[in-house]
């Protein structure tokens, strides 16, 4: 009795239970066929562009009469795309299918297919908006990063032309949760005020790679009649008002700025500081100005994003700092540097980022080793450096960092077909991590060295050990239980966490330092194997 | 409308040569490397020579134990002894009418009563009995003024001495005395932040090396500074780390040295085996001392303070939170003060008693001050102009008293008002930092250290 009575509150479980497994099973056995050939066309007229990036890298390199590094292999430049376009190191299912694409133009192939995975979406929108929207917590209620990161995201992964995301954020009226673009201007407010020179200073840093803030300080030498053409573009958001309904436009709205000298207040009408012929007729201010910002004549836009773009494939910015570039060469006969050539082609392919990012892993620079002989000696490496002779060494980002690090723990692709567990615990891994690690808020393109801090939390933290430590159900323990060999153990921990196969001398290290009593103790070898390849220079840095 | 066109394309590269003399003017013989040129003073674009190298390695806090030690800090006193910055941060904004410019029986006093202190003729606010009795070592500004009334920004004013830039970020004060003092022989790191505050200090320009130190919970162990394996393993695991770093300096091994990674390993690793650690712990502090410093969060991070500056710690910065008083002002502050006055005052008596006053600068300091209107809810709001610090040791005058602000309340600015950037140069030049000196910023700007001027008044 007692028994029928327990069935038959078991069953209804377990009828949901073996729901729950079959549909989490489903949706955790994607097939993943090579990734296809794109449009033949398609990939030979970026590749032409790409063509036209390594001429001007080859006439550079010539004319300093500095010899590139060579080639890098192609699961070193795997490690690079997957870094950059998803924040993480490849899997080791990743590897082991890269492996068996014999297929023709491999690496261009896997570069569109990352691409094409949320994954990128999701850290690339990330990325970028801490240069649109910051890095700062912002006002509450009104401010809503998360809705904003994803309606990026979004657009990215439709692969929506940039300069229609740029319009639509500068542009955009209704509510921060409902028009998540229109956090952009919300991004401004404080303490229930809207600061329109930030906005001001914000969109030309962004989207122009410009910094113009300076113009609002009053010590700056030349402030006086400057800081009428800084208030010009600021008074373009002067309409702005924030109601119950979101964001509008009050077309009575002045903009007024007290003088602070005379303490009498001027009305400052909205102008733009160069480019006039590219204001629009019609429309609202903030209209016009989105028009104006994106204007194909515009070359500073293209710049800019370009130079962004760049930093962010390759770690570091081809101009630094990323939003403060010279002005374009005003003569159209000057010879076309790296970010017209790129911003050319963005241009003329409709503003298409998914396009520009693969252009630049095409070219030869993200493709060359990081090493190099005058990184070796040390001579002349500032101008090898310099002109991208040789691919940088960056260190990762925090969120690299714990992408990578959560990676290397697991087998299988931790992606969006991963176990909710399994994202949930890399959601809440990551918050914590980047806390204890360091966020580098809006400055993360800059160059920095690593901390103390951060080497004891790779060393000793509770995270490194967990990684580091065999269980069922990280790779760490089916690697120590399922591999067939010690040497089979060592070269999988090397797949997981560098993407690359050990040297002769590192076999032999660590097999005699697993050994004890005359036999391996293969799960404490893996873990040591982890604990080195996690601390060492190789896993930190992008290279 | 041709003057201003003309006026903003001449800013716009007026920003640009303002900016950089780094940069080149896009003609092509220059724009051949203008990265190496705008970037010369990024510590991993230059070519290293070994010189420069153990300068960036000692700049990154990183100094290793082979160098010749200058005898250890704790041990010197006096003159000898190099100076330190303790900073006690006031979190929230600290109102100066509770604290170090009381007006009593007025209006905008509200209900709190002064004492007499031993700067003759002085007063302070009642909640303060025994800091009292040491106000004569240390001298008070009721004259501070700023203009940014927002905690967010407002912290940042009052930490780095500049306002917030959207276009770079400055290093905190206590990060300058980091980086300008360099202290070898200490193996700890040499800003420490005590406390869980809002808006750390940061490192600024100077890169997330000098971010000080986190500890946010005085006598907890500082975190992560155990192995996981026993210590033959451990030794086995760094063995293991080297044959994986030999393998990836072929063919880069200038460069990798230029990363810094391995010796920030090692200063990690000295750092879990120096016997400097144990500044952290209280645990060999009398039962009597801590009970002199009171059994709070605050009263032990000043403990720990006092025990880091004497293992040779540069800069150290304590928080106590809870100052935000928009709604009952008076309770609030009557119970901080009760937290900060043993704490403050057996500090400042100790660290006489130990004779190291003379080689300590000491701050007690606010984001911005508190409005001396009191709200309907018995509360005061942000008031950054004409607040109060406490400032003293380390070559700073002491039993002054700068500056004054009106009983009414009615004027907005104080009698003799003293800049944050002005208070800042003198922090700096009493710590023997030449406050002047330009640095090249990753944005190409040379920026002063502290575009203030020092105040003769406050040195000795």
């Amino acid at each position: 009795m007692r028994n029928a009575r327990f069935s038959l509150l078991l069953a209804p479980l377990a009828v949901a239970l073996g729901l729950v497994v079959l549909v989490v099973g489903a949706a955790r056995s994607p097939r993943y066929p090579i990734p296809p050939m794109p449009q033949e066309s398609e990939l030979a007229d970026a590749l032409g562009t790409g063509g036209k990036i390594d001429q001007f890298f080859a006439e550079r390199w010539n004319s300093l009469n500095i010899h590139s590094a060579l080639p890098a292999d192609e699961l070193t430049i795997l490690r690079r795309l997957s870094l950059s376009l998803h924040g993480t190191v490849p899997s080791l299912e990743e590897i082991r299918r890269f492996e068996a694409d014999g297929e023709p133009q491999r690496l261009e192939r896997w570069a569109i297919q990352l691409m094409n995975d949320r994954r990128f979406a999701d850290y690339f929108a990330a990325r970028l908006a801490r240069g649109f929207i910051g890095a700062d917590g912002g006002q509450f209620i009104i401010f809503r990063r998360d809705r904003y990161t994803e309606w990026l995201a979004d657009g990215l992964h439709e692969n929506r032309p940039f300069d229609d995301l740029v319009r639509e954020m500068i542009d955009s009226k209704g509510l921060w949760t409902g028009v998540p673009s229109t956090n952009y201007v919300t991004q401004a407010f404080a303490d229930g005020v809207l600061d329109q020179n930030k906005l001001a200073g914000r969109t030309v840093r962004a989207f122009l790679g410009q910094r113009i803030d300076c113009a609002q300080c009053h010590n700056h030498p030349f402030a006086d009649w400057k800081q009428g053409e800084f208030q010009g573009l600021a008074a373009c958001f002067g309409q702005v008002k924030v109601s119950g309904i979101g964001v509008e436009d009050d077309a009575e709205k002045k903009y007024e700025v007290e003088d602070r000298m005379t303490l009498k207040t001027n009305v400052v009408e909205p102008a733009v500081p160069f480019g006039k012929e590219w204001w629009p007729e019609e429309g609202t201010v903030r209209h016009k100005l989105a028009a104006w910002v994106t204007h194909p004549d515009n070359r500073r836009f293209e710049r800019a994003i370009a130079n962004r773009v760049w930093g962010m494939v390759f770690g570091k910015p081809w101009m630094m700092p990323v939003d403060d570039l010279p002005n374009p060469p005003a003569s159209p006969d000057a010879p076309r540097d790296l970010l017209d050539l790129l911003g050319a082609d963005f241009r003329e392919h409709h503003y298409d980022l998914k396009r520009l990012v693969f252009v630049i892993t095409a070219c030869r620079p993200f493709r060359l080793s990081s090493q190099h002989p005058a990184y070796e000696t040390g001579e002349n490496s500032d101008v090898v450096d310099a002109n991208w002779a040789a691919f940088p060494l960056v260190r990762l980002r925090p969120e690299q960092m714990i992408g990578a690090m959560l990676q290397s723990s697991s087998i299988k692709t931790i992606d969006q077909n991963s176990h909710l567990l399994t994202r949930t615990i890399k959601f809440f891994r990551q918050q914590d991590f980047v806390r204890d690690y360091g966020d580098l808020g809006e400055a993360e393109l800059e160059d920095r060295s690593g901390t103390i801090p951060q080497a004891l939390l790779r060393m000793n933290g509770e995270f490194a050990r967990d990684v580091a430590k065999t269980n069922p159900a990280n790779a760490s323990g089916r690697i120590a239980g399922m591999a067939p060999t010690d040497a089979a153990a060592i070269e999988t921990v090397y797949l997981c966490c560098l993407g690359r196969r050990p040297a002769p001398a590192e076999f032999a290290f660590f097999i005699k330092a697993g050994e004890e009593n005359g036999k391996v103790q293969r799960a404490l070898m893996v873990e040591d194997v982890y604990w080195a390849l996690l601390n060492g220079p190789e896993f930190c840095w992008n290279h | 409308m041709a003057p201003s066109f003309a006026g903003i394309t001449d800013f716009l590269n007026g920003t640009v040569l303002a900016a950089g003399v780094f940069r080149s003017k896009n003609s092509p013989a220059e724009s051949a490397v203008p990265l190496t040129e705008r970037r010369e003073h990024s510590m991993f674009n230059q070519s290293f020579d070994r010189r420069d190298f153990l300068r960036a390695a000692a700049a990154a806090g990183l100094w290793f134990s082979g160098t010749p030690l200058v005898g250890r800090a704790a041990e010197q006193r006096g003159a000898e002894r190099g100076k330190s910055l303790v900073t006690f941060w006031m979190s929230g904004g600290a109102s100066q009418l509770e604290t170090w410019d009381p007006h009593p029986g007025t209006e905008i006093g509200g209900p709190t009563k002064a004492i007499n202190c031993s700067i003759p003729g002085a007063q302070i606010a009642e909640g303060f009995p025994l800091l009292a009795e040491q106000m004569h070592r240390l001298s008070i500004i009721r004259s501070l003024v700023s203009k940014e009334g927002d905690h967010e920004r407002g912290a940042y004013h009052l930490k780095t001495g500049y306002r917030p830039d959207p276009t770079v970020i400055h290093p905190a004060i206590g990060a300058i005395a980091a980086k300008e003092l360099p202290s070898p022989g200490v193996d700890i790191p040499h800003f420490v932040a005590v406390g869980s505050e809002p808006f750390p200090a940061r490192g600024g320009y100077f890169g997330d090396q000098f971010d000080p130190y986190r500890i946010y919970e005085a006598g907890q162990f500082g975190a992560n500074l155990e192995p996981h394996v026993e210590a033959a393993r451990h030794e086995r695991r760094l063995e293991g780390l080297k044959v994986v770093s030999d393998s990836f300096s072929k063919g880069r091994s200038k460069r990798l040295e230029q990363t810094l990674h391995q010796h920030t390993i090692d200063a990690a690793l000295r750092m879990m085996k120096t016997d400097q650690l144990k500044a952290f712990s209280l645990k060999d502090e009398p039962a009597a001392v801590k009970a002199a410093y009171g059994d709070t969060p605050f009263g032990k991070g000043c403990l720990l303070a006092r025990r880091l500056l004497e293992t040779g710690v540069r800069s150290i910065e304590v928080a106590q939170g809870g100052f935000d008083t928009h709604a009952d002002n008076f309770t609030g502050h009557t119970l901080r003060a009760g937290i900060l006055d043993p704490a403050l005052s057996t500090f400042i008596r100790e660290l006489a008693e130990r004779d190291l006053l003379d080689s300590t600068v000491i701050l007690v300091i606010s984001e911005f001050g508190r409005s001396p209107k009191i709200n309907p809810l018995q509360g005061r709001d942000h008031w950054p102009t004409g607040f109060s610090c406490l400032l003293g040791g380390g070559g700073i005058k002491s039993g002054l008293v700068i500056g004054a602000t009106d009983p009414k309340g009615e004027k907005t600015d104080p009698t003799d008002p003293i800049g944050v950037a002005d208070l800042y140069a003198t922090v700096l030049h009493s710590l023997g930092v030449d406050y002047e000196k330009e640095i090249i910023t990753p944005i190409g700007r040379p920026l002063k250290l502290s575009d203030g001027k020092k105040v003769e008044r406050l040195l000795t």
